[in-house]
Order: structure tokens, then sequence, then C-alpha cells
């Protein structure tokens, strides 16, 4: 009896001990299921067709193209390879702008028929019209509807995920966002978290140290939406007034949230990585006639060097990985960032604002899975890194 | 003999000076940081407090979230928190016990265990919200609820949870272990009845401080559970809730009057800030008490 419950909890034990690689393996297939349906979605809204003259030859054109085109911004047929034609473009908005409500009819029964006559009628014209309107228009020519294309996606610039008729999943303004502001955080976040690590590590008295540790404690425990919120009513007007922005919230004051937050990871690591720095070396250097900022910088801090990478990295790893607060301060605007004085939009902020909206199963919805995709591998990344790092340190150290 | 090296003139003070000016900077930068908490602390119990009354503590908010209280998202709140301790306790002390007292420790599972565990706990937060949604809300169907919630805050603190009570068992010297088992006790014996009384403390410590994050997170439980205005209190963990951070971050961002509802945010604030640091001194005062009683290092 003693026996069998012995192997039951052994048993149970062991299985609980591989909970968090299930629970990993379970992120990676739920996220990928949905993330890589993205590529699966068709360019143009689901149900819908772009309809063009039966004489004008072109076939084939990028998402960014077709937004280009209805929003005006290409306006002649022979940038897209095709004559030398304006291009007019017609959603079945505009019907009533060509058509009275009696030609159309009550229901809108004749008006298939009346828009497919229009568009092969306009040798400019392009039509975004639902498919069952254009079937019995079959003089028209149409524009392949392609899968969304990787290269769209992960080389795109351009992120509006509810245009219409093509909505543009570009990535990169959203990964330069995050990059962007991560930078700086850390940028700011470095010297502040070495020089606290080196003070609590070396030169404070224990009761200094006492009073420290549990202050960086506390900053680590604020939650991410009270900084996000002390950032939006402190911080922000302060840089608009500063700088004399015309919006204050920008990857200014993401970073300097980011930086704030990110720098109890960067202290505490760091500082354990100085105090396991073996008490020889330091006496080695003080007997040698060094003074301790001369062994701090040349001995302690090189020898610890590992450790303080790790921290640091890990700190990037936060600052990547934070929603809420970069999500309230820094304006949220899916552009390349040019400037830190800039709003910008980071990956994690785009699936926390967007998520609630994007209707489940369509591409949208898809295309911030494929974001939490890119942030799961980055953030791996560097996790694997920091292992990478510390087990080089073991050996080393051995 | 003289044997006393010689320098440059002016050396020893100039190192001197060198020492003093790097000391004094890291002084300066460690004092702007403490000054940086008591401004974030400050600002924000001193714009909260007048706002803290028992109505705004005990009512439901009223007239479109302007006026009344937060209620309802304290008990969301406080519900999350035990929601996600029922998950990730006792999973967690499990996983720890057993990758300190049976896995062999140089062997590849513990490595690969905590490897994974480690990247566990360094996945952003809001991945843990899409994951949530796409297994909880929507694959096993739960809806937005707060057992979708408390899933999935559950599983992002199970990393620290695993973490304090490995390092906790960890600091238990073997010949304790040995003295248990050499008074015929079986090893299951030796784990329930003397080594995890005596890690007790800091797990405890570990399972605080893990309380405390999981009272702050936003993101985990946007597309999970948090619910904008639910001001009757949930019946059934298949409810939706409100949360505090939740809470805050909709009435900070997108109001429907900013300005009515600007006391509410601080106030609102101030109670996470009072749940942040109740829980960090809670945490402090269970390690020090009980490490006077249990002494687990010699």
């Amino acid at each position: 009896m003693k026996k069998v419950l012995e192997r039951v909890v052994k048993w149970l034990l062991t299985a609980s001990g591989f909970v968090t690689s299930l629970v990993i393996l379970l992120i990676i297939a739920f996220l990928f299921a949905e993330g890589a349906g993205l590529f699966r979605e068709r360019v143009i809204e689901e149900g819908y067709v772009l309809a063009l003259h039966p004489d004008n030859p072109v076939r084939e054109m990028t998402a960014a193209e077709i937004k280009a085109v209805f929003d005006e911004d290409i306006t002649s047929w022979t940038a897209l390879g095709g004559p030398d034609v304006p291009i007019e473009t017609f959603r079945l908005e505009d019907a009533d702008k060509y058509f009275t409500e009696e030609q159309l009819g009550a229901q809108y029964e004749n008006a298939g028929a009346l828009i497919s006559e229009l568009i092969g009628s306009r040798p400019g014209m392009i039509g975004f019209i639902p498919e069952s309107m254009a079937v019995d228009g079959a003089e028209l020519n149409f524009i392949e509807d392609n899968s969304i294309s990787p290269a769209e996606v992960f080389a795109g610039t351009e992120w509006f995920p509810t245009a219409t008729p093509a909505p543009l999943f570009g990535m990169l303004p959203l990964l330069a966002g995050t990059l962007w502001v991560s930078f700086f955080a850390i940028l700011f976040a470095l010297p502040f978290g070495i020089s606290i690590a080196v003070y609590m590590a070396e030169v404070a008295s224990p009761r200094v140290r006492g009073f420290l540790k549990p202050v960086i404690e506390l900053l680590n425990g604020i939650p991410s939406v009270v900084y996000g919120f002390f950032g939006l009513i402190v911080i922000v007007p302060i840089l608009q007034q500063v700088f004399g922005l015309p919006v204050g919230e920008s990857g200014l004051a993401g970073s300097i949230v980011l930086a704030i937050m990110a720098l109890p990871t960067i202290v505490s690591v760091a500082e354990d990585a100085m105090r396991n720095c073996p008490t020889t070396l330091r006496e080695a250097s003080l007997a040698l006639g060094a003074t301790q900022w001369q062994t701090i910088y040349r001995v302690v801090i090189p020898s610890s060097m590992s450790g303080i990478a790790s921290g640091v990295v890990l700190g990037i790893g936060r600052a990547v990985g934070e929603t809420m607060a970069v999500l309230m301060v820094t304006g949220n605007a899916a552009v390349i960032p040019t400037s830190i004085l800039e709003p910008l939009r980071t990956i994690p902020a785009t699936i926390a604002a967007e998520l609630g909206e994007a209707p489940a199963g369509g591409a949208h919805y898809q295309s911030l899975f494929l974001l939490g995709v890119i942030l799961f591998f980055i953030t791996f990344i560097i996790n694997l890194t920091v292992e990478y790092i510390s087990a080089r340190n073991r050996a080393k150290n051995r | 003999m003289d044997t006393t090296p010689t320098y440059p003139t002016g050396y020893g003070q100039s190192k001197r000076r060198a020492q003093r000016a790097a000391f004094g900077i890291f002084r300066t930068l460690s004092l702007i940081i403490v000054f940086t908490l008591f401004a974030i602390l400050g600002f924000i119990i001193y714009k909260g407090a007048g706002v803290i009354s028992w109505e705004f503590l005990a009512e439901a908010p009223t007239d479109g979230m302007t006026d009344g209280g937060i209620f309802p998202a304290i008990v969301g709140t406080l519900l999350l928190m035990l929601g996600s301790a029922i998950v990730a306790f006792p999973i967690g002390i499990m996983s720890g016990v057993y990758m300190n007292e049976y896995a062999s420790k140089s062997g590849w599972v513990v490595k690969f265990i905590r490897l994974m565990t480690n990247n566990l706990s360094g996945i952003p937060s809001i991945v843990f919200g899409l994951f949530g949604m796409a297994l909880f809300v929507k694959y096993l169907g739960f809806g937005d609820s707060i057992l979708a919630g408390s899933l999935t805050l559950g599983l992002l603190s199970l990393p620290l949870v695993i973490r304090t009570t490995e390092e906790a068992l960890k600091d238990i010297p073997d010949s304790i272990r040995e003295g248990s088992l050499a008074l015929g006790a079986t090893k299951l014996q030796t784990i329930w009845k003397v080594v995890l009384p005596m890690g007790m403390p800091r797990i405890m410590t570990g399972l605080i401080l893990s309380l405390g994050r999981v009272s702050g997170e936003t993101a985990p439980i946007l597309f999970t559970c948090a619910a904008y205005f639910f001001p009757q209190l949930p019946t059934s963990i298949f409810d939706q809730c409100m949360a505090l951070p939740y809470h805050l971050y909709v009435i900070s961002t997108s109001g429907t009057d900013i300005e009515a509802q600007q006391p509410i945010a601080y106030g609102t604030a101030l109670v996470l800030i009072a749940i942040v640091l109740v829980i960090n001194l809670l945490a402090g005062w269970f390690r020090r008490y009980f490490e006077k009683r249990v002494k687990t290092k010699q």
C-alpha cells in the first residue's frame, strides 16, 4: 500500500515537472495554428472581387498597389503596366452616384447587371464589388486574388489591417517600433542599472543596501498599467512641453517608462553576478595597491561581465514584451519611426489594441497571432542567449 | 633596500579622485532611482488618497463609470488571484519538489525542464493572453470567463512558483534528509514531514510574491476574462469579471468622460499600488518571521 502511494506520488510529481514544457509546446502550437492561417487568406476581402474593363491587361496587383489605387495615390494604369488611361475607382457605395434608386431596384436586385455594365463600358474603371454581382456580367476581367504572401507581411512597410478592398499586414513598422523603443529604453536604463548594481554590490554599506534592495523590488512589483498611467498623466505632458511636440505620446515617453521597468531586472541580475565574484580576486587587487574603484572596474566588472550581460539581455526581453505601459504612452502610430519624438507602435501594443476588435478567424485576427509568434520567437531567442551566457559562465568557473 | 614602488607624482591623489568621482556618480544615480520610485508612489498616493472612501471601495460604478466605486473590480482581482493560485500553486510546488528531490541533479531532464521554465518566465504576458484566448476561450469553449482568466494567469505565474520552491528546497542540507531516511522514513514521508515544512517559509514568500504579480497583470486577461463594465458580482466561474488593472487601463485611456473619471483612475491606481505594497511587506515580514523560527541554513 505504502509502495503504491510512493509510486503514484512520484509519477504525479514527474508529470507536473513537465507542465511548463507542455505549456510552451501548446503556446507554439496554438499561436502557429492561428498565425500561419494568415498565409492561406486571400489578399482581397472575402466574397469580393476587383473587376476591370475587358480590354485592361492588368491581372496582378499587390495589396499595397490595390490600396494605393483606391486611396487615389496611383491615378494612371501605366504605373501598373496597363494602358495610358486614368484610373476610376468604384465601390459599391458609389452606386447611387451613377444610378438612381429606381434603376437599382428596392432590393438592389438590378445592381449586379448595371454595375457590371458600367465597369464594362469604362476602360479605366476598377470596381470593388461582391462576387455575386459580377457573375452575370461575364464581359469583365478580374484581378487575380492570390493568397497573402510572406514577403508582403514580413517586408511590408504598411500596417492597415482594416483597409478595404485589401488590408495591408506589413509588419516592419511594428517590428521597427518595438526595437526602437526597446533600444532607447536600454540605453537609458543601462547607466543607471550598472551604477546601482555596482553601488549595491561593492560600495554601499549594508544599511544603504538594505534600503535600496526593497526599492528595486518595489519598482519591479508596480503593475505595468500603473506605470502606463503615471507615464500618461505625468511624463507625456512634460515631454510635450519640453520638446514642444504636437502630441506628447511618443517613442521617448515609451522608452522612459520602459527604462524604469527594465531597470530592476538589470540591477538584480548584475548585482548577483558581482556579489558572486570571488573575494580572493578582490583582495588580490586591493593588496596590489589598487583603490576600490580600480578594483571594481578592472577586476570585479570584467570577471562578472557575463552576469551583467545576462541582466542586460533579460532587461531587453522585458522591454520588448511589455504591453500595457507602452500601449498607453507611445501614441500607437504604425509608421516606421524616424525619430524618437514621434508616436510609434510596438508589436505587443498592436496585439492588445486590436485583438478585441478583430473578428475571430479572419485575416486580421490571424495576423495578430502571427505577431504573437514573432514576439514569442524574439523572447525565445533572448532567453536562449541568457541560458547560453550563463552556461558558458558556469563552465568557465568550474 | 627601498621597496616603495615609484609612481608618477600625484598618482595616488588622482586615483583617489577618480574613485570619489565614480562613487559620487553611482550614489547620484541610485538617488535618482529612489527619487523616481517615491515620486511615482507619492504622486499616486497624493492624488488618490482623497478619492478613497468606504463608498469608493464598497460600491459598484454608476453613471456610466463616472461615479461610484470599484467594488466589483476589487472582487474580480481577488477572485483571479485565488483562481490563479489554485492553478499554479499545486503544480508549481510539485514541479519544484520533483526538480530538487527526484530528478537527478545533472541529468538532461532537469536541464531541459529548467530551460523550459526559464523560457516560460520570459514569454511576454500578451503572448499568454493570445494563448489563453486561443486555448481556453475558443478551443475549450470557456468563453470570456474567470476560469479562462485564472488558468491563463496561473500558467503565467507557474515559473515563479517553481523557481522559488526549487531554491527553497535546495538550501536544505542533505544531512537532514539522510537523518530522516535513516530513521526508517520513506522518501515521501521525508519530503512531506521534513523537507516541505523546512522549505515552507521561503516557498510561501514566493507564493505571496507571485500573487502580487498576478494582481497587476492586465495583458493576459484582456481577452480571456476582463469586462469593461460588469457591476453585479460574478456568480459562477464562467462569468466575466471586472479587474483593477483593466479598470485603470480603460478608465484612463478610453473613458467616456475623462475629466470626471480622473479621480476614479487615481483611486484605482492607489488601490493597486496598495495591494502591491501590502504583498511586498507581507512577503518580507513572512521571510523574516520564519527565518527566525526555522533555520534552513547552517
